[in-house]
């Protein structure tokens, strides 16, 4: 009997030394940054939640593997209440944990606002969303959304090339740099391509009036209207557009994902079309497995900030892969050479910081989203 | 000799609060995220002292102080922004930002300072909005609603000693003035309004003195937070930034400095120590807000105080 005891005791040794040594993953901690709370709280709790299903989904796939060591990819994930002086004390508490890369932040002037001293860190920097330009200046900061002006060029290029519509009306926001940021890219890359911006109207942040606008619209030879804008506005903007009796297509940009859940009428944004990375209706295998994920943790339909975040985390996971190493300097040389086949399409990153993918346009059928073919 | 404790107890606070801070950082003790707060915490112990002479000891209500501090800020940042040598360009940048907005302080302060109470609260928080759409609109200066990016950092933790400094001039400033003849002048018209004027106070100018004065420091702590940002946007300087600040005013109690300088630190400090908290964070901040007020007004604070001001005039006796 004592020496079975004493066998078990050796058996149960072992077993634990085995699955301690199966266990024994290294941790990777990914520093992540965005609003939780504030104003613009959503796309920090999009980008989180997202970030969270992609974490899930590799620890499940059994983590990351270099060399002879697992790595398990962690998020520590600090509220930046969306504000640039937050963001730098957010930067400090998830390096302070201990983070070795960073993701974010949401929001590009708090982006922007952490730029230098990830900078002078030397660590690797993705933004899921932060679209400004200034957020990827630097060699170690990298993008995983369109910035601003790609989306207006494509939806110039879209208008004149595809469509075929030569005289178009902008509403945009002055007070947004998002909107302001597309609406300059886009009227001269249209302009550049022969057409002729007509009217270009701007309204303020919380702005619900828009008749002013539309009524100078009216007065001219516009064939189409382009709104860089959110989707409350475009809500306003369409619903306003049907009251006056205007007929003219709208355009958006992809402030316009989630137009469906708050206009009164579907019919009201048939047949817009808005540029868009991500569609959570549409039918592929990657997407629908992703809103099945996220519908059954969060209880919501992911928005484009959630597959932001899913691709961030991807995006990390296979720079690890490429460099075979989880030292920044690596990471930042293995970014140029990885090819991340996301939720927001398949895309590569250049040296500046950019990714390389597909712009996609979202059209509303039938009152649903669809891409347009 | 007695006179003076006062004085060399602020002294000795001063100098042995820079030696500890100092010697945390360049000893690696401090965490990095103390590090990023120190900065801030300067920046708001200025705009509260500042905001403490126009509430507390002048008696009017400012809604504005934040578009002064931003009218600094981007004034300053411009200054940093031109490519001058640091050390030409900072002092150069504070004093800018520090006049710009004594300036505009003027131009509003002589029409507003005519209202009175709840009127002056709600012009200058009009003119608060004001400020922000014109450097919402001014976008080849000041950027737009992207903001003014690039700017040098010049005012972080690892410049702490000018930015102390600053802080210092701002704290010695208002105290000394306070104990002045000007400032007996301040307290009277607070106290008494037609009793000031009837004993030939000019009411007018100190208000406006007071007011200029205010805008002027807070100018100088929006310099400050330009060189530790980086980044300037219109959106940052909104009324919750002057309530932000008035809040720590009114915890400070009114009319009390070293109260403001605590209150400032604090509500600071506050909601970073919290973050362990995750999403309860902020709800957390409120609570204990709401509990700071409550007992800044209780009858048990109230005799505290009263049984300290008893021992001291027994002290003295």
């Amino acid at each position: 009997m004592k020496k079975f005891v004493k066998l078990a005791s050796v058996a149960c040794v072992a077993a634990m030394t085995v699955s301690a040594t199966t266990m024994a993953a290294e941790e990777f901690w990914i520093g992540g940054i965005g609003p939780l709370t504030g104003a613009v709280a959503s796309y920090g709790i999009s980008v989180k939640q997202g970030a969270e299903i992609a974490v899930k989904e590799i620890h499940e796939a059994g983590d990351v593997t270099i060399g002879d060591t697992t790595y398990e990819i962690k998020l520590d994930y600090q509220d930046d209440q969306g504000s640039e002086d937050i963001a730098p004390q957010a930067y400090n508490t998830v390096m302070d944990n201990g983070a070795n890369v960073i993701m974010g932040a949401v929001t590009s002037g708090p982006c922007i606002a952490i730029t230098s001293d990830t900078y002078a860190d030397g660590i690797l920097q993705i933004t899921p969303s932060g679209s400004a330009e200034d957020c990827i200046a630097n060699d170690n900061a990298f993008r995983i959304c369109f910035s601003d002006p790609e989306q207006g060029v494509a939806m110039a290029d879209y208008l004149i090339d595809t469509v075929g519509i030569s005289k178009v009306a902008v509403i945009y926001n002055t007070a947004d740099d998002y909107s302001s940021g597309i609406k300059e890219a886009f009227e001269a890359e249209f302009t550049e391509k022969g057409g002729e911006v007509v009217a270009s109207e701007a309204f303020q942040t919380g702005d619900q009036e828009f008749n002013t606008q539309l009524t100078t619209i009216q007065g001219t030879d516009a064939e189409a209207i382009y709104v860089p804008a959110y989707y409350q506005d475009a809500t306003y903007i369409t619903k306003q557009a049907a009251d006056q009796g205007m007929e003219l297509p709208f355009f958006g940009s992809d402030g316009w994902d989630g137009v469906l859940g708050t206009v009164t009428d579907p019919a009201l944004v048939e047949g817009c079309i808005f540029t868009s990375p991500f569609c959570a209706s549409v039918d592929e295998e990657k997407t629908v497995a992703f809103v099945e994920a996220y519908q059954e943790a969060y209880d919501a339909i992911p928005d484009q900030f959630a597959a932001d975040g899913y691709d961030c985390v991807y995006t990390f996971k296979a720079a690890m892969e490429q460099a075979q190493s989880i030292e920044s300097e690596d990471l930042i040389a293995a970014m140029t050479e990885i090819t991340v086949d996301g939720l927001t399409g398949t895309m590569t990153f250049d040296a500046s910081g950019a990714p390389i993918k597909d712009v996609l346009f979202v059209t509303v059928k039938d009152g649903a989203y669809t891409f347009v073919e | 000799m007695k006179k003076y404790g006062k004085q060399i107890l602020g002294c000795a606070a001063a100098i042995a609060v820079y030696v500890a801070v100092t010697a945390a950082v360049n000893m690696g003790v401090m965490s990095r995220q103390m590090m990023s707060l120190i900065v801030p915490v300067c920046m708001n112990i200025m705009l509260a002292v500042s905001l403490c002479m126009v509430v507390g000891f002048l008696g009017e209500l400012s809604l504005g102080h934040a578009a002064f501090m931003s009218i600094g800020a981007y004034a300053g940042a411009l200054v940093l922004k031109s490519g001058l040598p640091t050390v030409a360009a900072l002092p150069l940048a504070v004093v800018t930002g520090g006049a710009c907005a004594a300036v505009l302080g003027l131009i509003v302060g002589i029409p507003v300072l005519r209202l009175r109470g709840d009127y002056l609260a709600i012009t200058t928080l009009a003119f608060g909005e004001i400020i922000k759409s014109v450097f919402n609109a001014a976008t080849p200066i000041t950027g737009g609603a992207g903001g003014l990016k690039r700017i040098p950092p010049v005012t972080t933790y690892r410049n702490f000693t000018f930015v102390y400094v600053l802080m210092l001039i701002v704290i010695v400033l208002v105290s000394n003035l306070v104990n002045s003849r000007h400032g007996r002048a301040i307290c009277a018209i607070r106290d008494n309004y037609i009793a000031a004027e009837a004993i030939g106070i000019k009411v007018s100018l100190f208000k406006t003195m007071a007011f200029v004065l205010a805008a002027f420091m807070a100018g100088m702590a929006g310099v400050v937070y330009a060189g530790n940002i980086g980044i300037l946007r219109p959106g940052n300087f909104d009324y919750n930034t002057s309530i932000e600040i008035l809040v720590m005013v009114v915890l400070g109690g009114m009319g009390n400095i070293t109260g403001s300088i605590i209150a400032a630190a604090l509500l600071t400090l506050l909601p970073e120590l919290l973050r362990g908290l995750s999403n309860y964070r902020m709800l957390v901040y409120a609570i204990v807000l709401i509990a700071m007020m409550l007992f800044s007004n209780s009858p048990l604070r109230r005799m505290l105080a009263e049984k300290r001001n008893m021992r001291q005039a027994d002290k003295i006796q």
